[in-house]
């Protein structure tokens, strides 16, 4: 007689075995690894939730705690590699496999490790795409998440770090797997209910709040004229022709710039409500400013921000908050939002080859995605129209029928023609490429495809890649823009002038900007203090950003 | 430490009457650029000591096109770099050749 | 026209961060307008004849801007140290042009002198050299002081004012620092790594700050005056203190004395600096690095120490 509730029977038991530990739901810090132990069945798909902001660190510690002979060949499926936790994993045993999206903080020992054979590596994803396969052949068994509190039914509530946890626990407790949360504290009653107490299993209380790390601030004090230079092509070369108001920022000091020059320099072109309305975008600090002065009119968050959470509980007309007055993020709609209704992603990266391919993968460091290749592609399913989707799906097909022709997103790319440490940012071949030649991987980790890139946009002026009709076209419009680079001296003289003319490239000039005047007096804050005066005293910015 | 040094002719003197002028400080990734009103109006030279070694051919490609663009004629910039990058430098360069375009002394 | 009238563009100075600014910018709002006449400019080329053994990049300067210009009309000398180069750091030449500069005023006798400190102490590379300077340094102030000159440190750089450079400071008539300023002799990292992270945790930047930083050095009366971070307030401030600066004789001195082992008794055994403003009666001490720049002067007007009656 075949049985078709196996999987429930098996969930059925290692609660059994789990709850010898606990009183009710609650599970003792110290206990920990015991409940582990007793949940976890080696070869198990685990998700330990850690994304590039919050971090369940505490039961990280206590996985990579526990009885080897027990516990072993596990196979991680997670958004972030992120502590350095994560990797030990690896390194004792107690892990094998590895599904991912971002590993910022670890990418040269990811790196090490995968050349090394010490991690059989699945897939690096991008954040939509893992949680998708979560819900299609990657579903965990077990899931470990991070929330702020917990009631003693196990009602959770995720704080303004809501982040993937929804995503995860849905994958997993509607597949007869087991959540397992820490919490920083056990209250009577929770602020609001983010997941509800019959999806959670076991709690732990922490004895000090999960690990958040301030991303998404870039202090104005760094950046440079060069970058503001940048900034103000971007905003007049790409955001006031299009009047692009949907869209997404990724992280760096480029889009910080822009951020700062909205309330300034914007003002001052008249594209205040044209231009940057709505957002998908963590909580900036660097858009304080641009908030304060009326510019944005609304934005969904991922995650939250360090030291952001009194400025967003004031400012409720511009975020997304719960009844209890904090803000509620979650980063699967936050993605789902910038593929899909988002008209521009502009972000940096750390490698354009001639194609306009890039890639945040180098010789050494394997970075992983995070949301960029999901934000900077064209979302084929989209078919709703907009005013900037058309005019540069007209751009790309002048000749095409009005009705029939295809929109497309502005997936620009934007930075310094070099790097840190003088490091070029234009090459002829991706190092990605041979990272994967090495691994023997069956595709290189390509972060934005040349054929979703629409705009290169460098201290040397706007190359407009959807006006391109060939493929040496494109190849000079890069080139065109790449500086002193390599790859920017051996131009073309000829064709980039050709190019020039008939506007694929901008230079400053062409748009009526003068290089000295990219000042830093144009910024809106030239410092976090700047941006603590903007927000009325309601952004509380970490110590490692102060300067008072 | 490289010693480069860049002569040129140029087609027309820089405007303005500044003898001398100063732009920026020598700090990692940036530089500070002296300028003197000390050569014939034909002649522009550009004296760099840089702590980036093995960058000449880019020295020479941001020298040439800063000298055509700007005729610096007159003038002598010398630079001490901390290995600034290329666009630094060209900011600087105009940046020096805008304030000694300045009246004064 | 007069001249000698020809205020700074304060427009401009009040627009510019102090700390953000170069050391020459510094100079050019803080001064009436083209009143500065730089000593042994750029142009002169004296630069250190240590940093080429060492393979590292000079500055024409030196990092120090020395000169003289005028301060509502009448005339002042300055020294400006350029905190971005080698961190504002004291080396041979460095601190030749200001003892040279000091000795000037002291033969005058007459003319305030402006030092607007930045710096992390003395320059590894150059240190015997570095060492000397500060010590001749020292001297040429308190020979100055004794000849009758006004000599008013500024400090609100982002290199701080450390090391010999806190030594300095501490032998000036008076000082003025803003937010984030701070003055002290061992950094930071020096304390952590001789004392350990328990005893100071150099990463904690808040601490830092209200151990270092210009709000408790002028709640302390270890600086007179406490500027917005503005080009333009380290201006008033300045002409503030050439106001109100008194004598120097050995009554000042012994006055200093019985103000620093008063600060002692009371403050010795605090572990932290919310500690001090506490027993200072200040309400809500913790808040105090949040207090914006007006509501901060207001309240150490009310409570903070000066020390413009002792040093």
């Amino acid at each position: 007689m075949t049985s078709w509730q196996n999987n429930r029977v098996a969930r059925d038991a290692r609660i059994a075995a789990g709850a010898a530990l606990a009183r009710g739901k609650v599970v003792e810090a110290r206990d920990a690894t015991r409940l582990l132990e007793a949940v976890l069945r080696s070869g198990d798909r685990v998700c330990l939730e850690g994304d590039n902001q919050k971090q369940a660190d505490l039961l990280s510690r206590a996985l990579l705690a526990v009885d080897r002979s027990k516990v072993n060949d596990l196979h991680m499926v997670q958004s972030g590699v992120v502590l350095p936790e994560h990797l030990d994993l690896f390194d004792r045993g107690v892990a094998k496999k590895l599904d991912y999206a971002y590993s910022g903080p670890q990418s040269a020992r990811i790196a090490r490790m995968l050349f090394g054979g010490k991690i059989e590596l699945g897939a690096v994803h991008t954040y939509l795409e893992l949680f998708a396969r979560y819900f299609i052949d990657l579903t965990p068994h077990v899931a470990l998440i991070a929330a702020a509190s917990a009631d003693r039914e196990g009602n959770l509530y995720t704080g303004p770090n809501t982040e993937d946890t929804p995503t995860v626990v849905e994958a997993t407790a509607f597949k007869d797997g087991v959540v397992i949360a820490q919490v920083n504290e056990i209250v009577d009653q929770v602020p609001r209910v983010d997941i509800p107490a019959d999806r959670v299993h076991f709690i732990v209380k922490s004895d000090k709040p999960f690990f958040v790390e301030p991303l998404f601030t870039r202090d104005p004090a760094a950046i440079t004229e060069g970058q503001i230079l940048t900034a103000m092509l971007a905003i007049k070369g790409v955001y006031a022709p299009y009047g692009v108001q949907r869209l997404n920022h990724g992280i760096g000091f480029s889009t910080a710039a822009i951020e700062l020059l909205l309330p300034t320099y914007g003002e001052r072109l008249g594209l205040k409500g044209r231009i940057a309305t709505h957002f998908a975008l963590n909580p900036h600090p660097a858009l304080i400013p641009a908030i304060e002065s009326g510019w944005v009119r609304q934005i969904h968050s991922f995650g939250s921000e360090v030291g952001m959470d009194d400025y967003i509980r004031a400012r409720s007309d511009v975020y997304f908050t719960g009844p209890d007055g904090s803000l509620r993020s979650n980063r699967a709609f936050c993605q789902t939002a910038g593929l899909y209704a988002c008209d521009m992603f502009i972000g940096s990266t750390l490698q354009i080859d001639l194609q306009g391919n890039s890639s945040t993968v180098t010789a050494s460091r394997i970075a992983g995605f995070g949301g960029a290749p999901n934000m900077g592609a064209d979302a084929r399913g989209r078919r709703h129209p907009s005013e900037p989707w058309l005019k540069a799906g007209a751009e790309a097909d002048p000749d095409g029928s009005a009705l029939m022709r295809r929109g497309r997103k502005l997936v620009v790319q934007i930075g310094e023609t070099f790097g840190d440490k003088n490091v070029p940012l234009f090459v002829e071949k991706l190092d990605a490429i041979e990272l994967a030649e090495k691994l023997k991987l069956d595709l290189a980790p390509v972060m934005i495809y040349g054929d979703d890139v629409t705009h290169i946009v460098t201290e040397e002026g706007v190359a407009n890649l959807l006006l391109c009709r060939t493929a040496l076209e494109r190849e000079q419009a890069i080139r065109g823009v790449a500086g002193y680079t390599d790859v920017g001296r051996r131009r073309d003289h000829a064709m980039v002038a050709r190019l020039r003319e008939c506007g694929v490239i901008c230079r400053p000039e062409d748009l009526g900007i003068n290089p000295l005047d990219a000042d830093r007096s144009l910024l809106a804050a030239r410092s976090i203090r700047d941006l603590v005066r903007w927000s009325g005293g309601l952004y509380a910015p970490p110590s490692k950003f102060r300067n008072w | 430490m490289e010693d480069l040094s860049f002569q040129h002719q140029v087609r027309a003197r820089a405007d303005g009457t500044r003898q001398s002028a100063l732009v920026g400080v020598v700090a990692s990734g940036n530089l500070e650029v002296l300028v003197e009103r000390v050569l014939p109006d034909a002649q522009c030279s550009v004296v760099v000591r840089t702590a980036a070694v093995g960058f000449g051919d880019v020295w020479t490609a941001v020298v040439d096109d800063f000298v055509e663009r700007f005729s610096p004629g007159g003038l002598k910039f010398s630079i001490n770099d901390g290995g600034a990058r290329p666009d630094t430098v060209s900011l600087r360069l105009a940046q020096a050749v805008r304030l000694i375009a300045e009246n004064g002394q | 026209m007069i001249a000698t009238k020809d205020i700074a563009p304060a427009e401009r100075a009040r627009s510019t961060s102090f700390n953000e600014a170069s050391a020459r910018t510094r100079l050019e709002l803080l001064l009436d307008a083209g009143s500065l006449v730089e000593f042994i400019g750029p142009e002169q080329r004296e630069i250190s004849p240590h940093l080429k053994i060492f393979d590292l990049p000079e500055q024409f300067d030196d990092g120090i801007v020395i000169g003289h210009g005028r301060l509502d009309g009448a005339p002042v000398f300055v020294a400006a140290q350029e905190g971005r180069f080698m961190g504002g750091a004291f080396g041979e030449v460095h601190g030749a042009k200001l003892t040279g500069l000091l000795r000037a005023a002291r033969e005058i006798g007459t003319i305030p002198v402006l030092i607007l400190f930045d710096t992390g102490g003395v320059r590894l590379q150059e240190a015997n050299a570095g060492e000397l300077a500060i010590a001749e340094i020292m001297r040429a102030v308190m020979e100055a002081r004794n000849a009758g000159v006004k000599i008013i440190g500024l400090i609100g750089g982002r290199s701080g004012c450390y090391g010999g450079g806190g030594l300095i400071a501490g032998c000036c008539s008076a000082l003025a620092v803003s937010e984030p300023g701070r003055i002290a002799v061992s950094g930071p990292e020096v304390i952590e790594t001789n004392r350990g992270v328990e005893e100071f945790d150099s990463r904690d930047r808040a601490l830092v700050w209200r151990t270092m930083g210009g709000k408790h050095r002028r709640l302390l009366g270890a600086a007179d005056v406490f500027a917005d971070d503005t080009v333009q307030d380290f201006r008033e401030a300045a002409l503030e203190l050439i106001g109100s600066i008194g004598a120097f004789d050995l009554d000042r001195l012994k006055a200093e004395q019985v103000r620093l082992a008063d600060r002692l008794r009371r403050f010795g055994a605090c572990e932290d600096a919310i500690d001090i403003w506490t027993a200072e009666g200040i309400a809500h001490a913790e808040a105090v690095p949040e207090l914006p720049a007006d509501q901060f002067i207001a309240l150490a007007n009310r409570i903070g120490r000066a020390s413009r009656d002792a040093r």
